[in-house]
């Protein structure tokens, strides 16, 4: 399988298309975790940042006193380090693959959505960010995400991480059979 | 750390975090489609991505801290609260169509719904920060067992585990390939 398919995949590569065999991906971000662990000493992660920026974010609306002595945040201050600059990278890398394939694109409304759900913007926006928030809840509950559990976590073989994996999977399937009920 | 590209190994960060970026979206994964049809079982690349790269990064890290180069850094095995996170997190990534990585990802390649969804996880991490006493005295306690991973709880090593892993994982793969493209 993987030695004949990545074998396809090298003319196009060349090509340019962002169709790189999942198994060369998988390959290079698991390399990428042995520089992680190695050499940065801080595995591949992104949504203990994430918390972070919310908290400076969240200044405004909730005050800066608020912030400051909320028991989670003062266990993670936020600051331009390690794992705020790595969000910035990875938002940066995907632009330039997005730019060098010629893939960028604005997409209000993803098409697999549009099929079951329809064009409304409006629906998928509110949608979105709805579960938007349930995710990063879910997330920062469980102690980390797909990349902190599930890769960081999971080639780590720790307990929480497999299970996290376990569950996640079992109630996405579940959501998907009901949610999208009517596509072929 | 201090000397590794800059101050605080930021310029490491950003390589490192650039390469991850670049290779999520040539991978695809940043796609909502892609992510959505891997939960409606049409589509099995979000899966052959993370296998590889748990298993190749998984027997590498091994290697790395058998050789004393690296230290294991597993997260808090809290059942109740490890459980009922993922739980919530699937629903919301089945929703959503990404998980907050590829979300990033997503939104530097142009979608704005995912930038709409992103001002969501902010919301969602300021409602856990506000609600984190109540769940760390309610939920974050329940079924603890600490910094525990599989080789403790099955008494294989984790050779074993990866050769395990491997095989199944092979097996898979070539299902997967076999089955209709979406």
């Amino acid at each position: 399988m993987s030695v004949s398919s990545i074998a396809q995949n090298v003319p196009q590569l060349a090509a340019r298309r962002i169709n790189w065999t999942p198994y060369l991906v998988g390959i290079g971000i698991g390399v990428l975790s042995w520089i992680a662990f190695a050499i940065a000493k801080d595995p591949l992660g992104v949504t203990t940042a994430y918390s972070r920026i919310a908290g400076e974010v969240a200044i405004p609306v909730l005050g800066a006193e608020t912030v400051a002595t909320n028991s989670y945040w003062k266990s993670m201050p936020f600051a331009f380090d390690y794992g705020v600059i790595f969000l910035g990278g990875l938002m940066l890398g995907a632009f330039v693959s997005a730019l060098l394939s010629g893939t960028f694109k604005l997409e209000y409304v993803p098409d697999v959505w549009k099929q079951e759900m329809g064009s409304s913007v409006t629906k998928r926006f509110i949608s979105a960010f709805l579960a938007g928030i349930a995710i990063m809840y879910g997330a920062r509950m469980a102690g980390g995400c797909t990349s902190g559990h599930g890769i960081s976590g999971g080639l780590q073989l720790a307990v929480s991480s497999w299970l996290f994996l376990a569950v996640m999977f079992a109630t996405g399937l579940l959501t998907a059979k009901l949610t999208f009920r009517h596509l072929k | 750390m201090t000397s590794l590209f800059g101050p605080g190994g930021l310029g490491l960060a950003l390589l490192i975090g650039f390469a991850f970026g670049f290779l999520l979206h040539r991978g695809r994964v940043t796609s909502c489609d892609v992510i959505v049809n891997q939960f409606r079982l049409k589509d099995y690349t979000v899966l052959k991505v993370m296998l590889t790269a748990i298993i190749v990064g998984g027997i590498g890290v091994m290697l790395l801290v058998d050789e004393g180069l690296a230290k294991y850094a597993p997260k808090d095995a809290n059942l109740l609260g490890v459980a009922l996170g993922a739980a919530i997190f699937g629903v919301g990534m089945v929703i959503y169509g990404y998980c907050p990585g590829t979300a990033l990802g997503a939104i530097a390649t142009g979608s704005i719904h995912a930038a709409v969804g992103a001002l969501g996880m902010i919301v969602g991490a300021v409602l856990y920060a506000l609600s984190f006493d109540w769940v760390k005295a309610h939920i974050l306690n329940v079924g603890s067992y600490g910094k525990i991973r599989l080789p403790d709880i099955t008494g294989l090593s984790p050779g074993v585990i990866f050769a395990g892993l491997t095989v199944m994982a092979l097996a898979f793969f070539v299902w997967a390939e076999r089955q209709p493209k979406s």
